[in-house]
């Protein structure tokens, strides 16, 4: 991997974090990668979808019902919008 | 202005159905209530009534998930935000139990339930960001809750409207978000012009309290009022306008 791609990858991890600190009205540092939305973050159901829709929104990227259900965790998230970008 | 009762100045409105008797009556209620307001409907532009003239025509089919997609989209792209849905786009086709063949069931369900269900659903993730401004109106009909001999699917299907309003009110509170159904009774209009005659008018206008068939205004009064600030602690409601005709 160049730098430059690291370089980017991390733009895009902080963006996400970003929104999903934004969306969940937590400071930055709340959202750590290994945090569960539900359980950690106290975001109910609704709440996450909410968040789905400002990662679609701000990425330009869809997610499926499958990568809904699979996305436990802020790590999750940041992965699926890097796969979504890359491909 | 925007401090009138009732008033829905800034609020940006889609009613699907707004070419109809009781739709067009909405759209221009919300138009002279200050909003931008969209509408739907199946026939040509050059059908469209004169009231509905300031609001913008979607031509769509609410039975396709193309077309309702399409609309919702357009609204967004147009006004830049969304705050009420009104569903009253609906059709009535009477016949008895034994001859409601299976066509007309589907008919039923399709435009009249899961028209409804695809309106909420591509609406939604909108209406979450308008929050305390959202809205979701339903029209169902008195036959949902008091049934009507010849009206089986009909019924059926303005019953499962009250369900998904209700299911969605509850779904949606959190966020500020109210969704009602109005249930108008017998309105003077084309739709109901096709099932009663003129003796069975005068029957039932000595049945209503109130001596008198609904105006498409009186439904529309009551959408108004539903979707506007002041109504912002009613929701999971039926709201019946009826002239009495079920207390
Ligand atoms: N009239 C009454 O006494 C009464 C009583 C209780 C409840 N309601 C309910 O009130 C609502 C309005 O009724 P109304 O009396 O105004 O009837 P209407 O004059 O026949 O209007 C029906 C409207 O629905 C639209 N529509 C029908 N099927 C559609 C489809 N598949 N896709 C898109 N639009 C479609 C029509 O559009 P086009 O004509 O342009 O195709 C029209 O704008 C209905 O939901 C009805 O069930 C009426």
């Amino acid at each position: 991997m160049s730098k430059h791609e690291i370089a980017s990858e991390d733009k895009i991890a902080a963006r996400v974090i970003e929104t999903i600190a934004a969306q969940l009205e937590l400071s930055r540092k709340e959202v750590q990668p290994e945090a569960t939305f539900t359980e950690d973050l106290k975001a109910d159901s609704l709440a996450v979808m909410e968040l789905l829709l400002a990662l679609e929104d701000t990425f330009d990227v869809q997610a499926s019902d499958e990568e809904i259900d699979q996305m436990r965790t802020v790590q999750d998230a940041v992965q699926f919008v890097e796969r979504q970008l890359a491909s | 202005m925007s401090n009138a009762p009732f008033s829905l100045q800034g609020r940006v409105a889609l009613v699907t159905g707004g070419t109809g008797a009781i739709g067009s009556a909405i759209v221009a209620e919300f138009l002279s209530a200050g909003a931008q307001v969209a509408f739907t409907g199946r026939r040509p532009e050059l059908q469209v009534p004169s009231e509905v003239d300031g609001g913008v025509y979607l031509r769509g089919d609410s039975r396709e998930d193309g077309a309702v997609k399409a609309a919702v989209a357009e609204v967004v792209a147009r006004f830049g935000r969304f705050d009420i849905l009104v569903n009253n786009a609906g059709v009535a086709r009477d016949a008895l139990l034994l001859r409601t063949n299976d066509e007309l069931w589907a008919e039923m369900m399709e435009t009249n339930l899961r028209g409804v269900f695809l309106f909420c659903r591509e609406a939604t993730r909108h209406l979450l960001k308008a929050r305390e401004a959202g809205r979701i109106i339903n029209i169902s009909s008195i036959v949902a809750e008091r049934g009507n001999a010849g009206q089986a699917a009909y019924a059926a299907s303005k019953a499962g409207i009250l369900g998904l309003t209700r299911a969605l009110a509850r779904e949606l509170g959190s966020r500020g978000i109210t969704v009602n159904a109005v249930a108008p009774g017998f309105i003077d209009s084309p739709m109901t012009a096709r099932s009663i005659d003129a003796q069975g008018r005068a029957d039932l206008e000595l049945e209503i309290p109130l001596r008198r068939m609904g105006r498409c205004e009186d439904v529309a009064h009551m959408v108004r009022f539903l979707a506007s600030p002041e109504a912002g602690y009613v929701t999971g409601q039926v709201l019946r306008v009826n002239g009495g005709l079920q207390v």
